[in-house]
């Protein structure tokens, strides 16, 4: 999560303190990743450390802005803004999805019943879709842009549990040519005992 | 035949339908046992991989097959005991299709289209004429009334085809992929459209193998191998977008 991009990148709209940068954040992504103010404090500080934010001098006017610490984007800062619009998300995790393992565990054990864990977790998913999808109903077309920052981070679920669904699907149809091709046994423990692991105590003689 | 003991806002039942396809040894079944109720004001999606049986389910439940057992329950009145005559009216005041190809007739205009309906139960000309400019508006495009089917867009043919399904009388509207041959921008003003005219109190069965066009539905039943394996519905949105963690 780029939480350090997104404060940058709020940052280079103008100078902002803590509570604001929190403030902005949730406006712009729909409460849907709320921060606490000391991770907002954690990751300006880590910020300032690398050059890419500063604190500004205390001379704002206004009494709202009375005690508080405001800090600013630098130019490398920008560049760093720059760079994050520019490139893409790196998903590192992705074959760590535990779903996929869930599955991956599952079809290799003796008397498990694949198709119910496929049709139960697509029921789940598909109920979720459902409520995401009333919501979307229920905003209507965006009219501010708090609005159609939030109906694109729904978007997104939305089409991450279809995503899903249609994964399920396919994988649903995969096991069954491969349970019709006699590919589908389950895998028994094997009976090679593996090289590495902790070492059994010695037996004395 | 009086429908005793179905609820009066229960507009469509299927009760035990099958269907099976030749005999002996070559028979296909289709259908086995599949029950479904959809009552006024509900949207029930129907899923399943191609060839599951939805389709069938869905030409089923309007009258337009003949199950090979089991019984249809539209609006109170029993398929089965109904004549040819009887379930053509019937779908002509009840029911109402929406099919991926939106099937309007290019050589009416749009309020033509949705008056066809009307005018083939014989209803007075004003009459049908007003009863589909409310339709036209219900899915808010009663300025293209004089546009012909090759003037529209895609979405804008399918919301005409909508209009047409509920039209008059008609409560109950039958799609099979209604958002098939749409893009995904529009396929979502279609659905918000059909949602709509369920929310005032029609109801509908859409086909889909879109589970994204499903979530539209209050619920989702699944079809494999003719079978229902399960039925979905909605549950709290909170625990979706709560975050788990920072970052």
């Amino acid at each position: 999560m780029s939480v350090r991009q997104s404060l940058l990148a709020i940052l280079d709209q103008g100078p902002c303190y803590g509570y604001q940068l929190r403030s902005e954040f949730d406006r712009r992504t729909g409460s849907t990743w709320p921060l606490n103010v000391g991770q907002i404090y954690n990751t300006l500080d880590r910020l300032a450390r690398d050059g890419l934010v500063g604190k500004l001098e205390a001379n704002r006017s206004g009494p709202e802005s009375a005690g508080q610490i405001y800090f600013r984007i630098t130019e490398a800062g920008r560049s760093e803004v720059a760079g994050w619009l520019g490139s893409p998300v790196e998903r590192t995790a992705a074959t760590r999805d535990e779903l996929a393992i869930k599955l991956a565990i599952a079809v290799t054990l003796p008397g498990v019943d694949i198709a119910r864990v496929i049709q139960v977790q697509r029921a789940a998913t598909l109920r979720n879709l459902q409520e995401l999808t009333k919501t979307k109903n229920a905003t209507g077309d965006p009219e501010t842009s708090e609005n159609l920052a939030w109906l694109l981070i729904v978007d997104s679920l939305i089409f991450q549990a279809e995503a899903e669904v249609r994964w399920l699907d396919h994988s649903e149809a995969r096991l069954a040519r491969a349970s019709a091709d006699g590919h589908a046994a389950p895998l028994p423990l094997d009976t090679e005992i593996p090289k590495r692991g902790r070492p059994s105590k010695a037996v004395s003689a | 035949m009086s429908s005793g003991g179905i609820s009066s806002d229960v507009l469509l039942q299927l009760d035990g339908i099958s269907m099976h396809y030749g005999k002996g040894e070559t028979a296909v079944t289709a259908l086995s046992g599949v029950d479904l109720t959809v009552h006024a004001g509900e949207l029930v999606a129907i899923m399943g991989a191609s060839g599951s049986g939805k389709s069938t389910l869905l030409t089923i439940a309007g009258g337009l097959t003949t199950p090979t057992s089991g019984e249809v329950i539209v609006e109170g009145q029993w398929l089965s005991t109904a004549s040819a005559a009887g379930i053509a009216a019937l779908r002509r005041r009840t029911l109402g299709f929406v099919f991926q190809d939106f099937n309007l007739i290019p050589a009416l205009s749009a309020l033509e289209n949705v008056m066809l309906p009307l005018d083939l139960d014989g209803w007075k000309r004003h009459k049908a004429r007003s009863a589909a400019m409310e339709a036209l508006r219900s899915v808010e495009l009663e300025n293209r009334a004089n546009h012909f089917p090759d003037e529209l867009s895609g979405g804008q043919q399918q919301r005409i085809a909508i209009a047409r399904a509920v039209v008059g009388t008609r409560r109950i509207i039958l799609a099979d992929e209604p958002t098939g041959a749409l893009d995904s921008t529009t396929g979502e003003v279609v659905l918000r459209m059909l949602r709509k005219r369920v929310d005032a109190g029609a109801s509908g069965v859409l086909v889909t193998h879109d589970a994204r066009h499903a979530a539209w539905a209050d619920r989702i039943v699944f079809l494999r191998d003719g079978r229902v394996v399960d039925e979905s519905v909605g549950q709290s949105v909170n625990s979706l977008l709560t975050p788990v963690t920072g970052p």
